[in-house]
């Protein structure tokens, strides 16, 4: 069992109005829909928040965060980082698209001494971001249920109790933006030929930047470099 | 072309070597900039360019206008709720809406809270490395640091040799560790970082002081807003209702109990500011004010739409108590008055930005804005669509539009707040610039500068946070007098709405000065644009040739080694830009640091 006095910070962080980068806020608020928790478990929408995310990360020592992050893998998988993997893989590589956000909240907490004792980052593979006002694809909607399990396992070795609502809160119940609950901005959108779409065209073509192409020993060079 | 001038006054030079530095770091969103130096390392050309999309405009095209706030708010990760301020009152305005006297207080409050949290952030987090070097705070004598404090500031409680021993020794093990964390990407060996050893190191400890106060600012906004990270606002007032002898519970009306815990806030940030934040200002400055570069527009050209209300929804310039007019030509004399809904004052051109206007030699007025995005190159850049190597200013060249008052490039934010309120007159903020002034034993002249830039920045807080005292006390008043309305829903519903309206909100954001301008239709969102503080400082030139206030800051600056753009950042930053009207990141690789690239 957790010791008393734990307290646990999920959160999800992502631009709700880039396709699959909101995947992270999407997911928390859908964990909060589905479950309950005792005082000191937090579930929060950090949006693109930076430096004002850091007291959050200072007071938890149990931290989940969900994001929509570039691991090289096919689009639409879930993958899940550990421990210290989380912020060394991110000062090498792109991984998570808030990278230079969050790994310097990540730093900024330690530097105050503060930081998490377990840190699990649940990311999933974006199929499309370039699509501005859009939503998340059906392969990342997918993947949120499987994400939550993820959380909710990880919790659970930790003694963190989640308990299922009886009955699963309606849509407007969100943690994050009620204006822009999944069901609102998805009907809302304007068509098309109204509303161009896309990003930069530099960087929509950009073929400068691919990820690892092997993952795993990817992570594990970085984790071997940095144990020497 | 290799020389020309502008017809704001500025001599571009592009013979000499160009330098690219690209991205832009520690600012909010992706920016990129080119300047040509000559044999002497002197900028003689400057080239600023937005390199992100954006067009919150185009996705809330058939929207619920009362919803619009939510939406800007998302825009990016630090203007968040002076984006939804300036929404609920641009839907307000289409809507002759009028708002109680306590919504307009707690606005006040909230929009005063976040100009404070944003420069306190800003300067600590984002600007100071670009004067204050962290490693070189390693050499540092605590006791001399200590003694340093205790000059500067005698009232801040936070200086014994021991706590400055303390700082500098977790500093260490960071530095050692290899991992400078914020830290890194700096050029900490330039020359262009004059201050010694012990004023870094007070000044970093102040980085991690201010690091762990600005929590408290925010609670101010979660209380009023009633939800952290992401306040709640409403179209007609605020959202939290008052019920001064509640109970406290969650979701419950804000209660005496909560206000006392803002009022507390409140008074920690004033005492913050004053004993902190000043202080830095004054010693940071004092140490390098032989280096006066980076003035660019603000001797010449600023403005400000002005903000914060005294009395609710009368937003003439005499009741805004932060100022509001334009100056032109260097007239400090004579301010002209500003007026959002006039077609002839604000237009947006697009000759140097990636959009297309039917006719671009005019400009549009935003009321009448398109945003119709056309990317493509100039004839003279270097490189591929995907891959810049160097821009051509001659043609398209900026994500970002040119907006102009009267035909005017002009500065827009704290500086310019300034410099307006001290042509008028304006008793507080003259003070203030007198006193500093006076301190640094400076002339008016060096107001004009990238360090009058980041001094304005402070002493607006220091103003800010007595203002919020104000609106406290005159909140508390109303309510004890019996008035404890925050919203008027009385046009709150559709229905009652006209068939086709239009309006303009604005506010100042910390950064400057912001509007939105909305037309509702059948009581759908219409059209909806947003002119943003980094779109008047940032933007590229003009139909005229005007170079933008980004672009003049940087004109005639010497650089220590043009590979590490330290006085390019440093003047860039003293805008505090924000270009992340999203958060997709584009860099090539993961790497943060900028790359330069040496022509």
């Amino acid at each position: 069992m957790r010791s008393r006095g734990t307290t646990v910070l999920i959160l999800g962080i992502g631009n709700l109005l880039w396709a699959d980068e909101g995947f992270g806020v999407r997911a928390v608020e859908e964990l909060h829909r589905a479950y309950e928790f005792d005082d000191d478990v937090r579930v929060m929408d950090g949006g693109t928040q930076g430096i004002y995310l850091v007291q959050h990360v200072r007071e938890a020592d149990i931290l989940i965060v969900f994001d929509a992050v570039d691991y090289g893998l096919p689009p639409g998988t879930l993958k899940r980082v550990e421990g210290d993997e989380v912020p060394k893989f991110m000062g090498a590589k792109k991984i998570s698209l808030h990278q230079t956000g969050f790994q310097e909240v990540l730093a900024m907490a330690e530097m105050m001494g503060d930081y998490p004792k377990h840190l699990l980052l649940i990311g999933v593979q974006p199929v499309e971001l370039e699509d501005y006002g859009g939503s998340l694809r059906p392969e990342v909607r997918a993947q949120i249920t499987p994400s939550i399990e993820m959380a909710l396992e990880f919790l659970a070795e930790h003694g963190v109790e989640a308990r299922p609502r009886t009955e699963p809160l309606g849509e407007d119940d969100t943690i994050a933006s009620l204006e822009m609950t999944l069901g609102r901005y998805e009907a809302g959108r304007p068509d098309e030929r109204n509303a161009f779409r896309h990003g930069d065209a530099r960087v929509l073509a950009s073929e400068e930047w691919r990820g690892p192409e092997d993952f795993e020993a990817e992570i594990e060079r970085l984790v071997k470099t940095r144990a020497t | 072309m290799a020389t020309m001038q502008t017809p704001n006054g500025f001599n571009l030079d592009t013979s000499g070597q160009r330098v690219v530095v690209d991205p832009v770091t520690r600012i909010e969103g992706h920016m990129r900039c080119e300047v040509n130096v000559d044999e002497n390392n002197i900028i003689r050309n400057a080239v600023s360019t937005g390199t992100m999309w954006r067009g919150l405009e185009v996705i809330l095209k058939g929207r619920d206008p009362r919803d619009a706030w939510a939406f800007t708010q998302r825009i990016c990760g630090v203007c968040t709720g002076t984006h939804a301020l300036t929404s609920v009152r641009a839907v307000e305005d289409a809507l002759g809406i009028d708002i109680p006297e306590n919504a307009n207080s707690i606005r006040n409050i909230m929009q005063l809270s976040l100009q404070i949290h944003d420069h306190l952030v800003h300067f600590y987090h984002l600007h100071a490395l670009d004067w204050v070097n962290p490693v070189n705070a390693l050499k540092a004598d605590p006791k001399a640091t200590s003694e340093l404090q205790q000059t500067v500031s005698p009232s801040h409680p936070k200086s014994s040799p021991g706590y400055f021993r303390d700082i500098q020794s977790r500093l260490k093990k960071f530095v050692e560790s290899g991992q400078l964390g914020p830290f890194k990407n700096g050029y900490w060996t330039n020359p262009a970082y004059l201050l010694p050893p012990e004023a870094d190191l007070m000044a970093v400890t102040h980085y991690l002081e201010a690091l762990d106060f600005q929590k408290e600012i925010m609670t101010t906004r979660t209380i009023f807003g009633g939800k952290d990270i992401h306040p709640n606002w409403l179209v007609g007032g605020v959202p939290c209702a008052i019920n001064i002898d509640g109970e406290l519970a969650a979701g419950a009306p804000v209660n005496m109990d909560r206000l006392n815990y803002v009022k507390g806030v409140i008074d920690r940030t004033l005492e913050f500011v004053k004993n902190v934040y000043i202080p830095d200002i004054l010693a940071i400055g004092g140490l390098y004010k032989g280096w006066l570069y980076g003035g660019g527009l603000s001797s010449t050209s600023v403005l400000a739409y002005g903000d914060i209300p005294d009395r609710a929804n009368d937003y003439s310039p005499g009741n805004l108590m932060m100022p509001r007019g334009a100056i032109i030509n260097g007239k400090l004399e004579e301010v002209h008055e500003v007026d959002l809904r006039d077609p002839e004052q604000i237009q947006e051109f697009v000759p140097h930005s990636w959009y297309a206007y039917p006719d671009e030699k005019k400009g549009l007025h935003p009321w009448d804005g398109i945003t119709e995005p056309n990317y493509v190159l100039g004839a003279n850049a270097k490189g591929t669509s995907t891959n810049i190597i160097e821009l051509d200013e001659a043609a398209k060249y900026s994500w970002i539009k040119a907006p102009r008052w009267r035909g005017h490039a002009m500065e827009v934010g704290p500086l310019a707040r300034y410099i307006v309120g001290y042509a008028q007159g304006h008793e507080y903020f003259t003070d203030q610039i007198n006193r500093t002034l006076r301190t640094l034993d400076v002339p008016v002249d060096a107001l004009f500068s990238t360090l009058g830039r980041t001094a304005a920045r402070a002493l607006e807080a220091e103003w800010a946070a007595d203002m919020q005292v104000y609106f406290f006390d005159k909140l508390i008043a109303n309510i004890k007098a019996g008035d404890t309305a925050t919203a008027n829903v009385e046009k709150f519903d559709p229905q009652t709405w006209p068939t086709e309206v239009k309006g303009v909100g604005f506010t100042e954001a910390p950064r400057g000065a912001l509007a939105h301008w909305i037309r509702i239709k059948d009581t759908k969102i219409d059209n909806y644009q947003c002119v943003v503080p980094t779109t008047w400082n940032g933007s590229p030139r003009d139909n005229e040739g005007n170079i933008g206030a980004f672009e003049a800051s940087l004109m005639n600056t010497k650089m220590e080694r043009p590979e590490e753009p330290v006085e390019i950042l440093r003047t860039l930053h003293s805008f505090d830009p924000c270009l992340a009207c999203s958060t997709h990141v584009m860099g090539p690789d993961g790497q943060e640091m900028a790359e330069i690239k040496v022509r």
